[in-house]
């Protein structure tokens, strides 16, 4: 497999460009101009490349980028498990190209036949790559008995538990894979998911997708802190693409925890939640500051300091009571309250429109990677009871998936499940 | 704040009336005491008129157990003047400052339970000046507020009592007859009950709720599924099936519930009747926009009252709950000068009941509102919205 030159597969240009596509397959050139294209990564701004191959996804520790476009996909009903590797082929042929700023094959959006549809939509042409990563996941159902992977589907990938104030809906919720396309130009990251789209037509099709801007946490220190549509500061305290052994321990599965394929890898968590943001605005600034346990302007802890000075949970009021109130969001998703749990976060702010009532539907796309879904369980069950935020937000959708270790030059996402 | 037109859509426009509440230990004016024969049904005053100023009342309670004299505004629930245990066979005497305007006067056997005699009394003559002075304007708004809080709360115990007795006992007709006109009393002081922490959960909380925190779910929505029981294929409020871990309680079951229900109300009856409750101005003016972001979050979308539909009843008491607090503060807030934020306030809560009218009343019921369609939901969401912004505003201007 890994010898075998990148290309997409017939079904896959059949996705793009119908019958007349048979003349259009890719030769190991391909493979090898995405290869040399990858170039030192970091770099900030439009023109900003991260590698597609590695160790670990991009798209993780990767600083965050400001626009997102997430997709759930199920799988045909009449899909086999070799559609499910080959797509995954395809896919990572495709996501390659694009992360390194090139149409999704050689012909692209111009280049080939004109009695043929083009294999590429042709929105990112001109575009440089955005700082794009594509990153893959496996949803809990992909484990189950349709595809013979049911002996690989690691242990703690089970769909969440349910959570107080929980109002999920089925239609934005769970999903056999999923892709997670950031960039900091919002063009370039619907031109992903609309051509991974195209190309998995007849073996995976969308089941649910979500667009995000403002990115709502820093993975890396570099960043400024954002803010989410309550205006605070979020993800002050998330995990950092600088702390190395905060992301060893936190972040990455090992061969250790009992998946042997999933080293390397980590594990999503995606929870779309609604604001009541018209409630929020009608809610006075100490009421609002109370409940987040920060200050407003520069995100100091209410117990004193700067943005990033720890929060002193014990400091009390004159009153005696605790600055920090117990029921106050910051104490409750605190590692230290926690068990020690720590997520990197990944979120971005979400504006679907408004609905039936003329309120704008509006709030956060949560987004988490971590080495055991464990982690997420129990910051949300602190979260979830207690939280003085509840009554100003609604998690409606939810998933899962487990995030394979990044693919090999040559290979393909999801070998080592199939390994 | 922006003068915007003020929205009177039932060609009502409510006078407002400067209170300045009761004072209970002003001395008798000089004019002749009304006098109030008690008894444990009735309670008839020897005039229905009084002239503006201190009025004095002469209580005697000739029944068989402590009674309570109710001074109450022309909404027949915000509380302007009470006097509690009035004793059997003592006459007491009250004054209250009243100024010119309709209010209501009752008794309240036993300090629970509905206004006995609930009859108009009317304050005719000249507005006397208004004492300016802050703190007598606060402690009057804060004792009359702890004083309705407490009415409701007396209203409460029987009214629950009625509902579950007739609950326990598969009466299921009467008691979803009941079920939307006993919770009136909780949701127009839900703020309150909700500031004792477990009491809320155990009376009011979905089955939503209590499943994910992994609470024994009991109280009023407990009963209203079995009183309203779902079909195969009904979803809840989450999206999860109806029958999902639930089953029809047993008489046993039920028996359970109605005397958890009954006791939950009388603790939090005990509650505002302790000698050490009170509230602040805070929390009145809190209280008003609470419950209004009551209405908006989970009466707008239907999920309150999932099986029975009655969320209109609700979103009214809430209402109703928010211009009672309003009006316990409002006095405060024109001493500040912010009357053109009290008038924007008015005219939109007296917008909004004219708009809850069109769907009937809390006496008489609502329309289910499952037959209440997306464009009316989106006209009373828009009318709450428009109400909220100017209330949320009130803290500030009370306080500032």
């Amino acid at each position: 497999m890994s010898d075998e030159p990148q290309r997409l597969s017939r079904r896959g240009l059949l996705g793009l460009a119908g019958a007349g596509a048979a003349g259009l397959a890719l030769g190991g050139a391909g493979g090898a101009a995405v290869a040399t294209s990858i170039a030192s990564q970091g770099t900030s701004g439009a023109a900003a490349r991260y590698p597609f191959f590695g160790e670990h996804q991009s798209g993780i520790t990767t600083p965050a980028q400001d626009r997102l476009h997430f997709a759930a996909y199920d799988l045909a009903a009449d899909a086999t498990a070799d559609d499910l590797r080959e797509l995954l082929s395809d896919w990572t042929y495709a996501a390659a190209r694009m992360t390194q700023g090139l149409d999704v094959t050689e012909d692209g959006a111009i280049g080939g036949s004109p009695l043929a549809p083009p294999d590429d939509t042709g929105e990112a042409l001109g575009l440089p790559p955005a700082g794009l990563t594509i990153t893959f996941g496996f949803g809990p159902t992909l484990f189950d008995d349709r595809f013979g992977l049911a002996a690989r589907r690691p242990a703690s990938l089970e769909p969440l538990p349910r959570f107080s104030g929980d109002a999920l809906v089925p239609s934005q919720s769970g999903g056999d894979l999923c892709i997670q396309a950031c960039a900091d130009d919002p063009q370039v990251a619907v031109h992903a998911i609309r051509n991974l789209s195209r190309i998995a037509f007849g073996r995976a099709a969308i089941r649910w997708s979500q667009l995000g801007f403002g990115r709502t946490s820093s993975t890396s220190t570099s960043q400024a802190t954002p803010r989410n549509l309550f205006g605070f500061k979020d993800g002050t305290a998330n995990i950092k693409a600088e702390e190395p052994d905060a992301v060893a321990e936190h972040v990455w599965t090992t061969a250790g925890d009992g998946t042997g394929w999933m080293a390397g890898g980590s594990y999503l968590v995606a929870r779309k939640i609604r604001m009541v943001i018209e409630s929020w605005d009608r809610t006075r600034l100490e009421e609002q500051e109370r409940v987040i346990g920060r200050e407003k302007g520069e995100g100091a802890p209410l117990s004193g300091g700067t943005e990033f000075t720890e929060p002193d949970f014990d400091k009390p009021d004159d009153d005696g009571s605790p600055r920090i109130a117990d029921d106050a969001h910051v104490r409750l998703s605190q590692p230290s309250v926690n068990g020690g749990a720590r997520l990197l976060r990944r979120g971005y702010n979400f504006v679907d429109g408004n609905d039936s009532l003329g309120r704008l539907d509006a709030g956060l796309f949560f987004l988490s990677f971590q080495r055991d879904p464990a982690q997420f369980v129990a910051v949300q069950r602190s979260l979830a009871g207690h939280d003085a935020l509840n009554e100003y937000i609604k998690h409606v959708g939810s998933a899962i998936f487990a995030i394979p270790p990044g693919a090999r030059e040559g290979g393909s996402i999801g070998d080592a499940l199939f390994g | 704040m922006s003068i915007r037109p003020l929205l009177i859509t039932g060609g009502v426009i409510t006078a407002l009336v400067a209170l300045a509440g009761c004072v209970p230990n002003a001395p008798a004016g000089g004019a002749t005491a009304i006098s109030v024969a008690i008894s444990d049904d009735a309670c008839d005053l020897s005039a229905a008129t009084a002239t503006a100023g201190n009025v004095t009342f002469d209580l005697t309670n000739s029944g068989s157990d402590v009674n309570e004299f109710e001074i109450l505004a022309e909404d027949q629930l915000r509380i302007v003047g009470e006097k509690e245990n009035v004793v059997p066979g003592a006459t007491t005497v009250y004054t209250a400052q009243l100024q010119p305007g309709t209010y209501y006067t009752a008794c309240k056997f036993q300090m629970v339970g509905a206004p006995i005699g609930l009859a108009e009394f009317t304050v005719t003559g000249d507005a006397t000046t208004v004492d300016a002075d802050e703190q007598q304007l606060i402690d009057e708004a804060v004792t009359d507020y702890v004083a309705y809080v407490k009415s409701q709360a007396g209203e409460l115990i029987p009214a629950v009592t009625a509902f579950a007795d007739a609950y326990a006992a598969g009466d299921d007709e009467t008691a979803r007859n009941l079920f939307a006109s006993t919770r009136v009393f909780y949701e127009r002081i839900e703020p309150t009950a909700e500031a004792f922490g477990d009491l809320d959960p155990k009376i009011d909380y979905r089955e939503v709720d209590a499943v994910a925190e992994g609470l024994d779910w009991t109280g009023f929505h407990r009963m209203e599924k079995d009183l309203w029981p779902p079909a195969e294929g009904d979803l809840n409020s989450d999206g999860t099936s109806a029958l999902l871990d639930w089953a029809p309680s047993t008489p046993e079951d039920r028996a359970a519930y109605a005397d958890q229900l009954v006791a939950d109300v009388q603790d939090l009856y005990d509650l505002v009747y302790a000698d050490d409750f009170t509230v602040t101005l805070a929390d009145i003016s809190n209280g008003a926009i609470g419950l209004l972001d009551e209405v908006a979050v989970g009466k707008i979308s239907g999920e309150e009252d999932w099986w029975s539909h009655t969320d209109l009843t609700d979103f009214a008491a809430n209402v109703q709950g928010a211009e009672v607090a309003f009006g316990n503060v409002k006095a405060i807030a024109e001493s500040k000068g912010e009357s053109e934020l009290v008038d924007e306030i008015q005219a939109q809560f007296d917008a909004l009941h004219a708009l809850l009218a069109q769907y009937g009343s809390v006496e008489s019921g609502f329309t289910p509102y499952d037959q209440v369609t997306d464009d009316q939901r989106k006209e009373l969401s828009d009318g709450v919205n428009a109400l909220a912004e100017p209330l949320s505003q009130l803290t500030a201007a009370v306080l500032g």
